[in-house]
Formats: structure tokens, sequence, C-alpha cells
């Protein structure tokens, strides 16, 4: 288990090594360095000493470690807008993209899981057939234009919801999050549930097939020969045996409603990094841009790392062939 | 019909028979779904239309010259100043939407399919070399596929643009280094079965050359499962085109896609004009459902455990 550890970590950190690299050959080397640092109106005597301190005169591998070594100790440079240091920008963004991502899994999990053990219990019946065609439409649509459509329906049209920014916010430890003030969740609700229906279907899916791969097993014939209860069978015979795939599955795709919260975020105005690296592109500011790049690269090193070692814990099979080795 | 390039050559026309007959087949297996019928039939409709866009529409959304903003926001079903309909209504710029759509629709097919070409092909010739030469090459392309795909397409494509700056080959790169890495990993996976095959043997025993081998025996066997991955990836390089294109990333303003018209009417949708943003958007809903039903097919149809 140590053993895994560790390897997972060195290879993790050889991740964020390699990223590092290319992030640093595309922004810093490719092109004029100086020309992506220094606002467009800066004088000659400026951009001299932005060459100076960056080291450009010297050899390309020293240009790397000096960049390596002021993104370790989290120096990006400032953002050209907002005139703060780019990393403590994306820190103050962080919160709002977790809050959002981590409602967004927990609506994915309550109701894909569900309907995925609904339709796999009686594959054929029409309301599984009909749960299974409107998993194909979550896989179909678009994330950007069912947010459309809500803020049409549910925002415009019906006004239940509000459909633009965060709401009020309490600060707990430190950290703001909407997640306890009515008005908070209630303008969490539209843009979590935009964010997760992909993610729906994607459980609904798999946890149909986990099911009806589990039904013709023995040991769930044998609950049904011993007369246990169907609904007996599907909570803790099957369900239990198709969580591992289910959690691995959570953990991998929490990277990825991250990296799509860019969207959701742009279309509910909801102020997280997303927003922030979208308004960046558009306005090129690189500090914001180089920042956010190396954050979300660690984050997700983080995430497979978690997602590696709860695998490991799950699953003994894993476990144990690692210690065999 | 994937024991075409084995087969010692027959009589020309003996071939031609039995191609025929692989092909009816395969019509008729297909046919048995009539969701995938339906869904091909709208697919057509909708190539047809976007092929055809400059003879169907009615106007030309490119030519600034034709456009007035006193015809903007106009409802669908308003007789325009030139006497024909705008039957989807008009846009902010006052284009007709049905015009605007096909040529959308035209720039969103181009993007997505010439990227999954290009990726296809790059994907397949890394996918055979690693499987066929093995050892180092092989594990040095397997990680640099492993790292690629930790990070999810929209992430990837996200960063390249941001460096690269927006435009229509500049899309079409980001969505290529997005895909590689799937038909790689697929090429792969079905070379390495093919490689321990018999007729590879064969070949191999007949002295055939390394370059033979790869081209005529090898690849034509690798390419089914390739071809089904690159038609459901054909729908996610739209959608993620769409996506980018949305939020400014992506295509330029001159040639929207339907990405850019959804964008372009996000602005009104509040106001009530809520057909600028709705129209090009049924129009990319239709085209990805209906790529994504007729992918689902050909990959039920090749997967001879679902068959039965």
């Amino acid at each position: 288990m140590i053993g895994l550890f560790l390897q997972r970590i060195v290879q993790g950190a050889m991740v964020v090594l390699a990223m590092s690299l290319i992030v640093f050959v595309a922004v810093y080397a490719i092109g004029d360095p100086v020309e992506l640092l220094v606002p467009g109106e800066a004088t000659q005597a400026t951009r001299d000493a932005v060459t100076r301190t960056l080291g450009l005169d010297q050899p390309l591998y020293r240009q790397y470690l000096l960049f390596l070594k002021s993104a370790a100790t989290g120096n990006f440079g400032n953002s050209f807008v907002f005139n703060i240091p780019a990393i403590q920008l994306i820190m103050q963004r962080l919160p709002a993209t977790m809050e959002l991502a981590l409602t967004a899994m927990m609506l994915a999990v309550f109701i894909g899981v569900p309907l995925g053990l609904v339709a796999g219990r009686k594959p054929h019946a029409w309301y599984s057939r009909a749960i299974m065609a409107g998993s194909i439409l979550g896989f179909s649509l678009p994330t950007f234009w069912v947010g459309l459509v809500l803020i049409l329906v549910f925002g415009v049209l019906l006004s239940w919801f509000p459909v633009f920014g965060r709401g009020s916010t309490v600060s707990v430890l430190g950290i703001e999050t909407s997640l306890l003030t009515l008005d908070g969740l209630s303008h969490l609700f539209l843009p979590a549930l935009n964010l997760a229906l992909f993610k729906i279907s994607l459980l609904t899916r798999l946890t149909r097939a986990g099911v009806r791969e589990a039904a013709p097993q023995d040991y769930v014939r044998f609950a049904r020969a011993m007369g246990v209860p169907p609904a007996r069978i599907l909570f803790s015979h099957i369900l239990r045996n198709i969580t591992i795939p289910i959690i691995t599955v959570i953990g991998i795709e929490f990277g990825s409603v991250i990296a799509f919260a860019v969207v959701t975020e742009s279309i509910f105005n909801w102020p997280g990094m997303g927003k922030l690296i979208i308004d960046s592109i558009n306005i090129l500011d690189r500090p914001v841009i180089v920042a956010y790049l190396l954050v979300v690269v660690i984050l997700f090193v983080v995430i497979n790392l978690v997602v590696d070692l709860l695998y490991a814990a799950a699953d003994p099979r894993v476990r144990l062939g690692e210690n065999r080795r | 019909m994937s024991v075409i390039a084995a087969r010692p050559s027959a009589p020309i026309e003996h071939t031609w028979r039995l191609r025929f007959a692989a092909i009816r087949e395969f019509a008729l297996e297909f046919g048995a779904s009539p969701t995938a019928v339906v869904s091909l039939a709208a697919l057509l409709v909708l190539v047809v239309g976007a092929v055809f866009a400059p003879v169907i529409s009615p106007q030309n959304p490119y030519d600034l010259a034709k456009l007035s903003i006193l015809d903007s926001r106009l409802p669908p079903g308003t007789e325009s100043a030139e006497g024909y309909i705008h039957w989807l209504g008009t846009d902010g710029m006052g284009r007709d939407l049905l015009s605007a759509i096909l040529y959308g629709l035209r720039i969103s097919l181009i993007v997505g399919i010439s990227s999954v070409v290009v990726a296809l092909s790059i994907g397949l010739i890394l996918g055979l070399a690693a499987a066929y030469i093995g050892g180092r090459a092989d594990a040095a392309l397997m990680r640099l596929v492993d790292l690629q795909m930790s990070f999810p397409p929209i992430l990837v494509a996200l960063v390249l643009l941001a460096l690269l700056g927006r435009g229509v080959d500049k899309t079409v790169i980001a969505l290529v280094a997005v895909q590689w890495a799937y038909y790689a990993r697929t090429v792969r996976a079905s070379a390495l079965v093919e490689r321990e095959r018999e007729y590879v043997e064969a070949a191999k025993g007949m002295r055939l050359g390394h370059w033979r081998i790869l081209t005529r025996h090898l690849l034509p066997n690798c390419l089914p499962p390739v071809f089904v991955v690159g038609t459901v990836q054909i729908s996610h390089a739209i959608t993620l085109e769409a996506t980018l294109s949305f939020l400014g990333i992506g295509l330029p303003e001159t040639r929207p896609s339907l990405g850019l018209l959804i964008a372009n009417g996000y602005q009104y949708l509040l106001g009530g004009n809520y057909w600028i943003s709705l129209c090009p958007g049924f129009a990319l809903l239709a085209l990805v459902l209906s790529i994504n039903l007729v992918a689902d097919r050909l990959r039920d149809m090749l997967n001879p455990a679902l068959a039965k």
C-alpha cells in the first residue's frame, strides 16, 4: 500500500514537471516572452528591464530552472487586469468552482445511480427504455445548450430560479460559500444541474450495465432462490458489488466536471475560476492563464492519486496484487 | 468483411459480387433498427443542406452588403423585403437565420470532419507502428496517450486555443490534439491482436516486407473498430467546436459556426427573442444526435458480443 502510494506520488510529480515544461515551452519559448508578459503599451525601457529580470540572456535550461523556481513559490506575476498576484486571484475563485463541481457530482450520484438501478433491474420495461433514451439525449446535448434552455425555461418563462451569479454567501472558516443560504442554494441549483446532466447519463448507463452484468451471477441467483426480496437483492447484494467501478468513475469524472465548469460558469455568470480563465483568455491576461494551467494540472494529479488510492483501498484484488510484487 | 485482405486474389468479377453481397448484408442489418434508419435519413438531410447551402439558402449570410439592421430580430415566418419568407426569423444582425444555420452547419461539419480525418490518420500511423515495433517505442507512446487522456478534452483544447489564439486552422489543430490519442489507443489494441494471427505469420513466412505487411495485411484489419470510434468522434468534435466557439475562443466571427450563432443569440434570449439562439441550437442537437445514433448502431453491429 505504501509502495503504491509512493509510486503514484512520484508519477504525479513527473506529470506536473512534464506539464510545466510544456507550458514553459508554449508560453515562454515560442514567440517573444516579453511580448506575452508585458502589456502592449509598455516602453522600450520596461521591455529591457523585463528581459533582464526574466534572464533571457541566459541559456534555455537556466531559464526553465528560473521559471520552475518562481512557479514553485507560487509567483506567476501579477494579473494585468486586476493587478494582484495571479495565483491569489485563482485561489479566490477556487471555492466557488469546487462548490459547483461538488454539488453537480452529488446530483449526478443521487439521480444517476437510482435511475441506473431501475433501468438495469427491468431492462425491457417501457420506463427503462425511456431512461436509456433520456441518457442518450443527456450524452448528446451540448452542456452550453442545456444551460441556455434551463435559463430560458426556469429563469425567464417560469421565473423559478435566479440565473445570474452566486447569490448571497456566508463565510465559513474564511471560505465564502453559498451552500448555507437559501438564496445561495437557489442560485446554485440550475448551474449544478446543468453541469451534472452529462454525468447523470454516464452514471445511469454505468449502473445499468453493472446491474445487468451482476444479475445472472451465482450469488444473485442463490439469493433469489433463498427467497430474499428483490429490493434487498438489488440494494445490498448487487449495489455493493458494483460500487467499486462507480466510485472510480466518480473520481475520474470529478476532474472533468471541474473542466466543464468553464462552460457552465460562463453561461450562469458564476464567479469561479472557469469564468476567470475564459475572461483571461479573451483579454490575453497571460500570467493568469499560466497560473490557472499549473493549478489545474496539480489539481488533476491529486484527484488521480486519490482515485488510485481509493481504488486500492476498496478492492482487495488491487491491494494484494501490489503486495505480491 | 474483415478478412478481405487475407484472401488470395480471386477473379475480378467474383470479388465484385462478393463485395456487393457484403454491402447488401450490411445495409439490411443496419436497417433492422428503425431508430438508426431515421437518424441516418436526418443526418443525410442535414449534410445535403450543408453541402448545398449556397443553392438552398435564400440569402448569403456572408454578404454584409445585403444585410440591414432594420431586418434584425424578426420573428419566424416574417416576409422579407425581397419577398421570401424568413422561416426561422432573423438574428441580431438582420441575417436570415435559416441561411445562417445552413452555412453554420457547413462550417461545423467541415471543422468536425477534417479534424477527425487528420487525427485518425495520425492515430492510425502511430498506433500501428507502436504495435508492430513494440518495446520501448510502444511503451513511450502509450505513456503519452495515458498522460493526454488523463486530462478532459475540453481542458486540452482550451489550453491550446489560449496559447494559439482563435481561428479555423487553430480550432482544427486543437481538436486534432484532443482526439489523436483515442485512435492511437484503439488501433494499437486491435493491431496487437491481429499481429498474432496466422495470416500475419504466413505473410512473414513468405518474407514479405514490413511495409507490405503493415499496409496490406494489418491496416485493413484494424480499420473497422477505429472507424466506429471515428464516427462517434465526429459528433464529439462538433460539440467541442461549438462549445469553444460559444465561449468565444474557437472559430472567428466572420464565419459563424452553429456554436457562435447560439452565442450571438444568447444576448437576446432574456429579452424574449428566443428563436435566435434556439434554432441553431436545435440544428446542432439534430446533427449531434443523429450522428450518435448512427454510430451506436454501427458499434452494435461490429460488436459480436451484442450481435445476438
